[in-house]
């Protein structure tokens, strides 16, 4: 048996090398062939060579290189000595033998090349043929002298070469002889250089890169270049170099996002869906980065190091009457007592317009960050969505080998770590399964009607909610607005929280009936995420709307009261400075000297918004920890634990453990989002906070998530882009933007507190600053720039803008469908005209089989057969169908069944399940019966 | 084992993969018996120098297309069937799919790569197929 396989293997290894390199057959012969000559000419050096030839593969391996090289000159300078001990003993006859059978082999080689360079195969060019071509190659080349006369000088040439290596460099050798030597010796170079790419069994490697190598060396000696070698040596280690240090920078890459391992770790165990999440909150995170370090390098640092230090004027103070507390935890922890008079709030900052030495414009800054936060965000979301959509699908693959790429290349086999392989593998079942619900929606056959029904209902049903949701929020907020007018001691706790109780009853009470309605619909869980995300986001604006209401009341409140401070306090500075001039008569009034802590002042309505944003979000954070704890750690726990001494299986009934909520995850972190973006202005300590947060939860929420959830019942992939999250994002930025710019732009700011203070509004920084600290054109040219006359043509032209760009896009994804439709109509195409071919083929193949029968024709027929059938499936192999894909075996394509069974009714099999009986089982197909042969489904007519 | 000696001397199949490099590979079984002239997974120095050049990253895609075709194929047949499919599908995944799954993956794999209509992949679909994929060179190679 042993031998037999043997065989068997060699010509496995020519089919499938034919298909590629068409050169291996007839490579195969020539080998063969130059073998044969090599024996004949110098039997005695073989062994030497050999071992020198395998030292020098190892070296190109991965051997040390210096030792290498070392031993090879070594065995370089002994061969060179050979060399001349050979020339002496030898007669000049055999030489030239010799040299002639090196020029054929070097042709032959080159012939080689040349035929895959064409990727032509075809049946093995004859040698005389060959030598027909790599004349003309050569008299192309030259273009000067008869081909005749070019090939005896050749000949001539290698004579004399040989003749005179010894002696290092001939002079007496004409231009063109070197011109062809060197070509030889190129050709060679190359070959030793693409070796390796060939797919033949080392031993055959190994001799062909001796001989040729031998070639290099003995021609370049006689070209005065033995460099060559070294050269080579050295490019391939400078290649090696260059991919390594090209790996290394990708893995530097790799190592430097953040959290790459521990995102693909949840992915590979939860799937892309998940994962989205994760890195969306990574994106967010990067996003708040950056505002933080705006805020914090153009205001709060500045402010800190420039500024008046604290306790210097009333705005950084702690007044006298929450001194005695300020320091306690519970004050602190609401954002009162000493963290209320800190950098934390617009309170803190001055309103002198120059600070430092730096004649840093604090307030003018404040501005702009504030402002430019809001600007950069924008930007940096509208630019993500655009790279995202370039990207491109909604998730879906539109590769035509999905699962083939899958299946074949998803293993990688550099994985050496057993734990990687672990999360490899879940990967690639995660992925697998992904695909598969994917392709499970495709196939779905659906009654379009009753779906479509479904699908109204559903929204339906979820509108009607929605709407009574909104009303209930609506009727709660404006009877709060009534309490809030009653004394609170009438009021019962219920009353008071009303709001509160309403919001956070909605919120838990919705998302579940929105997710039980959305069963109706039967999306693709894509789909049904994104449904359910827009769902819950409009029922959030709700909770939203509400916010802003009570915050705007709150403001209107503390404005009222600050006009009111506002006044007596003036009442109180003008009565003193009178006093002051009637008591002493003069006009030159020092301030008066009041300790900070005691000046009367406004209740600075900024801070306290800002307070309730911070408050808010810190909240928020304790309660989504507190969730994830109680909900999934404890839940995980008692389910594990409880489950060994409980009545039914926890684990598989009713508990169970929790699964990731990606739509409330990803609609928290945009509304977190949206209130930083809200309260920044208004609190700049609030984004360096929610960096920490964001940060927190990147690792508590993968650690909560890794330990005690369990992925989706289906495990869908996420869309490539994020750019339904993104969307969202948008959305609440935009919501976000507005009160903010309301305020900015029509509340006055408080008169005691804040960089603005004794503006009558916020912008009039901006006036300020144009109007006394830049040249005065500049400000002209403002005055032009609000002239409405100038801004209204301006927004028309940017609708038209606006308007033109859209129309373009549509036309150019109007223009992809259609690219990608021909695409795959001209796919669908090929697979049919192969089909039909096969169809016919199998008329063919049924008249075929009509013939007397073929299996009592003896065996080396058959053989022969086989041996023709190589040739031509090399020859059209880039082409149609080659001949060893036989007919109709059971086609699965999907105009197969209908092609054969409009060809010809075939006998032996149902057309509805067309079985391939012509196919030999695989197993033993290369086993006992040669007329088989190969599987190739050419044997002997089917058996039944 | 005294290579010096015996230069033709054959590593069996346990020992080659139980190194690093392969021990975690769920194909190392097929990597070395497609690379040993035996068919038994038994490597000469030869085989095993040989082995890794097809697997390090300077060997053409070409190469590593052809290898990577006798890896999938489980049953030597010079085709990728139904069968060497489940077997690749079920290595890939620990046999954590359904046999439903993994007879939907099979057949879609067939469906997708198959341009001949016979209902299992020759060389010429699977190079059709894997020359276009995206991290097929990525992925096949062994650093050692």
């Amino acid at each position: 048996m042993p031998p037999k396989r043997k065989s068997d293997a060699v010509i496995k290894v020519e089919d499938v090398g034919m298909d590629v390199d068409a050169v291996v057959d007839s490579g195969s012969e020539d080998e063969a062939r130059r073998r044969a000559k090599n024996r004949r000419a110098r039997p005695q050096r073989k062994p030497k060579r050999v071992s020198d030839d395998e030292e020098d593969e190892e070296d190109e391996d991965e051997a040390p290189k210096r030792r290498g090289r070392k031993k090879r000159a070594k065995s370089r300078d002994s061969d060179e000595e050979d060399e001349e001990d050979n020339r002496s003993v030898k007669s000049k006859g055999s030489r030239a033998s010799r040299r002639k059978a090196a020029k054929e082999e070097s042709e032959d080689e080159s012939e080689d090349e040349r035929q895959k360079k064409k990727k032509k195969g075809g049946k093995p060019v004859s040698k005389q043929e060959k030598e027909e071509q790599n004349k003309e190659r050569k008299g192309k080349t030259k273009g000067k002298e008869g081909k005749e006369k070019e090939k005896d000088k050749k000949k001539k040439s290698g004579k004399f070469s040989s003749s005179s290596s010894s002696d290092s460099d001939d002079p007496s050798l004409s231009e063109g002889e070197i011109e062809a030597l060197k070509e030889q010796v190129e050709e060679k170079k190359k070959l030793i250089v693409t070796l390796r790419n060939k797919p033949w069994r080392m031993k055959k490697r190994l001799v062909t890169l001796k001989e040729a190598q031998e070639f290099v060396e003995k021609f370049e000696g006689a070209l005065g270049k033995g460099k060559g070698r070294r050269l080579y040596a050295f490019k391939v280690m400078m290649t090696k170099k260059l991919i390594k240090f090209k790996r290394d920078f990708e893995n530097f890459k790799t190592a430097c996002i953040p959290w790459e391992r521990k995102i693909k770790e949840v992915e590979s165990h939860f799937g892309s869906s998940v994962a989205s999440y994760f890195i969306f909150l990574r994106w967010m995170y990067g996003l708040n980065l950056v505002l933080f370090g705006l805020m914090f390098g153009l205001v709060v640092i500045p402010e800190i190091l420039m500024g008046l230090p604290y306790g210097s004027i009333p705005r950084k103070t702690v007044p006298r009457a929450e001194q005695a507390t300020a320091m306690d935890f519970s004050v602190l922890f609401d954002f009162e007592g000493y963290l209320k008079y800190s950098f934390l709030f617009y309170g803190f900052y001055n309103n002198e317009r120059t600070i430092g030495v730096l004649q840093f414009r604090l307030p003018l800054s404040y501005l702009l960050v504030g402002v430019g936060i809001f600007g950069y965000s924008l930007m940096v979301v509208i630019r993500t969505m655009a790279r995202n959509s370039n990207e491109g699908g909604d998730g879906a693959e539109e590769g035509e080998f999905t699962f083939s790429w899958k299946m074949f290349t998803s293993w990688d086999y550099l994985i050496g770590n057993p734990e990687t392989a672990d999360n490899k593998y879940a990967s690639i079942t995660t992925s697998f399964k992904e695909s598969i619900v994917d392709e499970q929606e495709n196939q779905k056959d659906e009654n379009i009607h009753l779906r479509r029904f479904l699908r109204v209902l559903a929204n339906f049903l979820i509108l009607c909610s929605l709407g009574g949701s909104g009303y209930l929020i609506y009727f709660v907020v404006k009877r709060s607005q009534e309490f809030a007018n009653m004394k609170s001691e009438d009021l019962s706790w219920f009353e008071k929280n009303e709001v509160e109780f309403v919001m956070s009853l909605l919120g838990l009470v919705c998302p579940p009936l929105f997710e039980t309605i959305a069963e109706l619909e039967d999306y693709h869980p894509r789909d049904a995420l994104k449904w359910q995300l827009g769902r819950i986001f409009a029922l959030f604006l709700g909770n939203l709307y509400t916010f802003l209401f009570a915050l705007f009341d709150e403001v209107t409140a503390k404005l009222e009261s600050e006009k009111a401070i506002k006044n007596a306090t003036e009442w109180a500075l003008k009565q003193y400075v009178a006093n002051y001039s009637a008591h002493y008569n003069t006009t030159n009034v020092p301030p008066p000297n009041v300790h900070p802590a005691d000046v009367i002042r406004g209740p600075c309505w900024e801070t306290a918004v800002g307070i309730e944003f911070v408050k808010l979000i810190v909240s928020d954070m304790q309660v989504t920890y507190l969730t994830i704890l109680i909900g999934d750690f404890v839940r995980a726990l008692l389910v594990r634990y409880l489950n060994y001494c409980w009545c039914w299986d926890l684990e598989a009934g009713f508990p169970s453990y929790g699964e990731f909520d990606i739509s409330g995850n990803v609609l928290g972190l945009i509304f977190n989002q949206g209130m930083i973006w809200m309260g920044a202005f208004y609190a700049p300590g609030l984004v360096g906070l929610n960096v920490l947060r964001l940060l927190s939860s990147m690792y508590y929420q993968c650690w909560a998530v890794m330990c005690c959830n369990v992925p989706h019942e289906r495990v869908f992939k996420a869309s490539r882009s994020n750019n339904f999250y993104m969307g969202l994002l948008l959305l609440v930025l935009f919501l976000s933007l507005l009160p903010v710019v309301y305020t900015i732009m029509t509340l006055s700011p408080s008169f005691d507190c804040g960089p603005f203070s004794g503006q009558e509004k916020m912008y009039d920084v901006v006036m300020e600053t144009i109007e006394q600290d830049l040249p005065s054109f500049i400000g002209n040219i403002f005055t032009y720039a609000t002239n409405p006359g100038l801004i209204l043509p301006a927004v028309l032209l940017m609708v038209l803008a606006i308007y033109y760009l859209n129309a373009v896009s549509k036309g150019y994804q109007q223009a992809n469908l259609d690219l990608k439709r021909k695409m795959q109509m001209a796919r669908d195409e090929e697979k049919n005209r192969r089909n039909n071919k096969d169809s016919t083929n199998q008329v063919m193949k049924d008249l075929e089989d009509l013939l007397p029968d073929k299996s009592l024709i003896p065996p080396p027929v058959e053989e022969e057969q086989e041996e023709e059938a190589p040739p031509p499936e090399v020859v059209n192999k880039k082409g149609s169908r080659s001949p060893k894909v036989k007919p109709g075996a059971a086609g699965k394509g999907v105009k197969l069944q209908k092609d054969v069974s409009l060809a010809a009714p075939n006998p032996k099999a149902p057309v509805t399940r067309p079985p391939g009986p012509r196919r030999p089982p695989p197993g033993n197909a290369r086993g006992p019966q040669p007329g088989s042969g190969r599987g190739r489904g050419r044997g002997g007519p089917p058996r039944e | 084992m005294d290579y010096t000696n015996d230069p033709d001397c054959k590593l069996p199949l346990a020992l080659i993969v139980n190194m690093p490099e392969l021990k975690e590979n769920p194909f190392r079984n097929r990597i070395v018996e497609s690379f040993s002239e035996d068919g038994m997974g038994n490597l000469s120095f030869n085989e095993f120098v040989d082995m890794f050049s097809v697997l390090s990253e300077m060997a053409p895609r070409e190469l590593k297309a052809i290898y990577a075709f006798k890896i999938y194929d489980f049953n030597v047949d010079n085709y990728l069937c139904k069968e060497d499919l489940e077997k690749t599908l079920n290595k890939l995944t620990k046999e954590e799919l359904t046999p439903e799954e993994v007879e939907l993956v099979c057949e879609k794999t067939i469906e997708e790569a198959d341009l001949d209509g016979d209902n299992k992949l020759s060389y010429a679909d699977f190079e059709n197929m894997i020359t276009r994929a995206p991290d097929f060179l990525s992925t096949f190679h062994i650093r050692i």
